[in-house]
């Protein structure tokens, strides 16, 4: 049912930005969407220190990446003390035998999925489908976005991209529901649809926001309820996570949870946190006889290897560097061609398939900072796409380039150009003959310069330079030169 | 080598500065200092403004109450505990203007099509609320098991004023939650929703449509 | 970031002028506005004849060794302990924020980071330092506000701005919507991405010309030619100045005639 999202080119990033800027319908259905995500955060954090409160946010991942793999082992430990079973996967395929493993371990044939970034990065519904087993999304972005045979278009709303009228269709041509624009009638619907499939599901799929190492507990954020239906319902649970999503203590939790859906939704809190720490226990009359846990690496221990690269395993993917992105706005999450889309997607997609298939994605960006400046954790979006795109065309023998795919950009004609503004700017006389030899042959400047004035008048040159003007006026006050 | 080994070894082994873990100042979220009452407030407040119904009874009413807010309702039945005092005041008082009372006493196994399609509404217990987020509190146990409260349409918590804390942090650290967690723990605060089709708000898309909390507040001596 | 904790120094005798290749070559009047607006302050300019470039095209393109390459040839000329003011957020934020981090690990990393302690945008430093007070000799009008991403961000004057034009008794500011939101400029990326600084920029006029100004004025000169260049080329109503030669034309009764 899903498609592989390795159809997709991410070098074409261009074409499909162009695609997307060409459509009002895409363009109107992001501005609002982002427009309202923004002044919901802004209302959420309205009684709040948020410089004081990023700064703790900040400081609790990086206390867990200070200490990752003796949490990883203490977060081992505890699971399998509470009776949960652990399993580790270097990357998405090892990470998709072990789901498929388990599952065909308990003959199961359908699985229900909650909402998993992880699993999209697997690409696990299209590997489960591969090998029989029908793998269905339950939460409701998801579902739409699986019905569509599309991929997600943000981290947190799945199916942003798409309005009422669409999703009718959509709902309507594949699972038969009556056209409407009542979306409390399409909700109904799909619950319908999908509570039969949860009393069917062998298995349940979900995804993890925080993992405690002290409890050895699996924290789960979420509105709809999919993900306690997902994670109770079925008689066995398999989380999948990334390797960086540990932390410390339940305490920790306490600050992150604030920080996550007020940045992602403007919520105080979302309607469930679900914190699940054991399988059902003896006496116990539902929940889960087997939950799983899969810590997944797939390029994470990579990033983790550079100290600056580092910041970005901070991420609790709240969505909020996208929401504020004028790219992403422009457009829209699929244009990326990336499991994460955004500006994060920018940071961390390189390292999982490489800078040379990634490569227009660090320099899809104005660095305006309103990223850096709205991430709950700080990280330092902006520095890291300069460091990214510094990678991609070897810029710095000091700090010589460490990502998969570096040096992938640097084409000769550029890094000449390159040489040759430094042989200019290096100089003062260079600068100021060249700069004189500019403003006096103004006249033939030329007024086609490419990509720049097919949206602008190209910029006119002054008469004189403020050097020369400069000069001047200390010439005729007969004043002192510096 | 392990695929666990691998990843040990790599994060072990890490180049670079080693990493210090800074300190973490947590006065950020110990400012609150809200009264009982700002907190009864505050809590009721949230929760409404997310979709929630709040009832504030007297230990004496809240029968009366539920009765009413369940008569409104036309609900034709009720999942309630079986021995917890909720469930007993339930069953003793005997009233006709309650409707017939469920048990959730043998495991979900043998009844999901009953419980997913027959039960009207439940009730449960809380073990606290949270005043900062309209948060209940829910340790779901063998008497109350966890899709009592995630499955029926309509849910009724049972809150203690007495038991509303500031923050989830103040909560946790209170009831000690470190010590040892259960098989599941909740924060619930408001009913189901979701806002997927174009932004729009719409309750009930998997769990309860609604979500009623009868506040119980003691009488001041 | 924006709410790292600024200490402005007492007002210097002297300040030293770092221009921007920007305005060097395209908009020089906005440096010469400047440069009068803290002569009038009592503050004495020193203009080094050999600056070129803070480095920062290179340096956001990845280009590393060039940009440390040009900016190490700008690190010698502010000898004295004197404040360096920029007209520019973006130039100011690559000297401030950036210096110390391309310079890591090299003989200059602690001139570099000396320097970097010294760099004041413009209008920060007018209005915050030398506490200037304006007095607006001109005709009523309205003006719309740009300010730059790295002013509002990487300087922290976002609020600067619509202080200084809130002296002058004669000027209306209109707020823009979304006023944080970047105009699309950004560098290279402009020419990189066309298509998404040129959806970028449209926006950005609509914005301008919605609030029935018909002129702004902006913190950079990279905001400034992309913004105007855009509503030129539309035809849009809307023209654009740097707020430095607006404000020195508003309060100077020779009305900026001496510039040129």
């Amino acid at each position: 049912m899903s498609q592989s999202p390795h159809h997709i080119d991410v070098r074409e990033f261009h074409h499909r930005a162009q695609a997307a800027i060409d459509s009002p319908k895409i363009r109107r259905n992001f501005r609002k969407a982002m427009d309202g995500l923004i002044s919901k955060r802004k209302t959420a954090f309205e009684d709040w220190d948020l410089d004081t409160l990023r700064t703790l946010g900040a400081n609790i991942r990086l206390k867990a990446l200070a200490q990752l793999p003796d949490l990883l082992v203490q977060l081992e430990q505890q699971l399998i003390a509470n009776g949960v079973k652990v399993h580790w996967a270097n990357d998405s395929e090892e990470a998709c035998h072990l789901v498929r493993d388990i599952c065909l371990r308990r003959q199961a044939k359908r699985v229900i999925k909650g909402k998993s970034m992880v699993s999209e990065e697997m690409e696990l519904n299209h590997y489960l489908e591969e090998h029989g087993i029908e793998a269905l999304e339950s939460d409701l972005g998801e579902y739409i976005v699986q019905l569509a045979e599309e991929t997600p278009s943000h981290i947190i709303m799945p199916a942003i991209h798409k309005n009422t009228e669409e999703i009718s269709d959509l709902m309507h041509d594949r699972t038969g529901t009556e056209r409407s624009n009542d979306v409390e009638y399409l909700t109904a619907s799909a619950r319908q649809q999908l509570r039969e499939k949860f009393m069917q599901a062998d298995v349940g799929i979900s995804g993890v926001n925080f993992a405690v190492a002290e409890t050895g507990t699996l924290c789960l954020v979420e509105n709809e309820g999919n993900g306690r239906l997902t994670t109770t319902v079925p008689s066995c649970h398999i989380a999948v996570t990334g390797i960086e999503k540990v932390v410390t203590s339940l305490e920790d939790v306490a600050p992150l949870l604030a920080l996550l859906t007020r940045s992602a939704t403007g919520q105080h809190i979302t309607t469930y946190f679900n914190m699940i720490s054991s399988p059902r226990r003896a006496e116990e009359l539902d929940g889960p006889e087997e939950v799983h846990l899969v810590l997944v690496d797939n390029g994470r221990s990579s990033i983790y290897q550079d100290d600056e690269l580092l910041d970005t395993l901070r991420c609790i993917r709240c969505g909020a560097c996208m929401n504020h992105c004028p790219v992403y706005t422009r457009v829209g999450g699929h244009a990326y061609g990336t499991t994460y889309p955004g500006p994060i997607g920018k940071i961390l997609m390189p390292h999982l398939l490489g800078l040379d298939e990634t490569r227009h994605l660090p320099t899809a960006s104005s660095l305006c900072g309103a990223c850096g400046e709205v991430c709950p954790v700080r990280i330092p979006i902006p520095d890291l796409l300069v460091r990214l795109r510094q990678e991609s065309v070897d810029g710095d023998h000091l700090h010589p380039a460490r990502v998969r795919g570096h040096g992938s950009k640097r084409s000769a004609m550029e890094a000449l150009a390159w040489k040759g503004w430094r042989w200019m700017h290096t100089s003062a006389g260079r600068y100021r003959f060249g700069t004189g030899i500019a403003t006096r042959l103004r006249a033939l400047q030329p007024q086609h310069l490419g990509a720049w004035t097919r949206y602008r008048s190209a910029p006119r040159l002054a008469p004189k330079s403020l050097h020369e003007l400069v000069r001047e006026r200390q010439t005729s006050r007969g004043g002192k030169s510096s | 080598m392990s695929a666990r080994e691998q990843i040990l070894q790599r994060l072990r082994q890490r180049q670079g500065q080693p990493l210090t873990a800074p300190p973490c100042d947590f006065s950020v979220m110990e400012q609150r200092d809200w009264s009982e009452a700002e907190k009864l407030d505050r809590f009721e407040r949230t929760l409404e403004s997310v979709h929630g119904e709040v009832h504030r009874v007297s230990r004496g009413q809240w029968l009366d109450r539920l009765a009413e807010v369940l008569t409104t309702r036309g609900t034709r039945n009720l999942l309630a505990p079986i021995n917890h005092w909720i469930g007993s005041a339930l069953r003793e008082a005997q009233r006709d203007d309650l409707p017939p009372l469920l048990a959730y006493d043998r495991p979900i196994d043998g009844w999901k099509p009953e419980l997913f399609n027959q039960v009207d509404a439940s009730i449960t217990s809380t073990r606290g609320g949270i005043a900062e987020t309209g948060s209940l509190i829910l340790w779901p146990t063998v008497d109350e098991p966890r899709l009592m409260s995630l499955v029926p349409p309509v849910h009724v918590a049972v809150l203690e004023a007495s038991q509303l804390y500031t923050t989830f942090l103040e909560a946790m650290r209170a009831q000690d939650w470190a010590a040892g967690m259960p098989t599941n723990a909740l924060l619930i605060s408001g009913p189901s929703k979701t806002a997927d089709i174009e932004q729009t708000l719409a309750y009930g898309v998997h769990g309860p449509k609604e979500l009623i909390v009868l506040v119980i507040e003691d009488d001041p001596v | 970031m924006a709410d790292r904790i600024k200490v402005y120094p007492p007002k210097p005798a002297k300040v030293y002028f770092f221009g921007t290749c920007l305005v060097d070559l395209l908009y020089p009047e906005a440096g010469l506005a400047g440069i009068q607006l803290l002569e009038r302050e009592g503050i004495d300019v020193l203009f080094p004849q050999g600056q070129t470039c803070c480095g920062q095209p290179a340096y956001t393109s990845g280009y590393h060794d060039e940009a440390r390459a040009v900016a190490a040839a700008q690190l010698d000329l502010f000898p004295g302990d004197w404040p360096i003011v920029v007209p520019s957020g973006s130039c100011g934020g690559m000297m401030r924020t950036h210096y110390p981090a391309l310079f890591r690990d090299t003989p200059q990393q602690d001139r570099a980071t000396e320097i970097a302690g010294r760099v004041w945008e413009l209008t920060d430093f007018l209005l915050n330092v030398c506490h200037i007070r304006l007095q607006d000799l001109g005709e009523p009008t309205t003006v719309a506000m740009h300010t730059s991403c790295s002013a509002r961000r990487e300087m922290g004057v976002a609020g600067v701005g619509p202080t200084l034009l809130g002296q002058l008794s004669n000027v209306t500011l209109k707020e823009q919507v979304r006023a944080e939101e970047c105009c699309g400029f950004g560098g290279t990326f402009a020419v990189r991405h066309p298509e998404i600084s040129g959806a970028m920029v449209s926006e950005k006029v609509d914005a301008l010309v919605d609030t029935g100004a018909h002129h702004f004025v902006t913190t950079d000169c990279g905001c400034l030619m992309n913004i105007a260049g855009h509503a030129e080329k539309s035809a849009r109503p809307l023209s654009g100045q740097h707020i430095l030669s607006f404000l020195w034309e508003r309060t100077s009764s020779g009305k900026g005639g001496n510039v040129k």
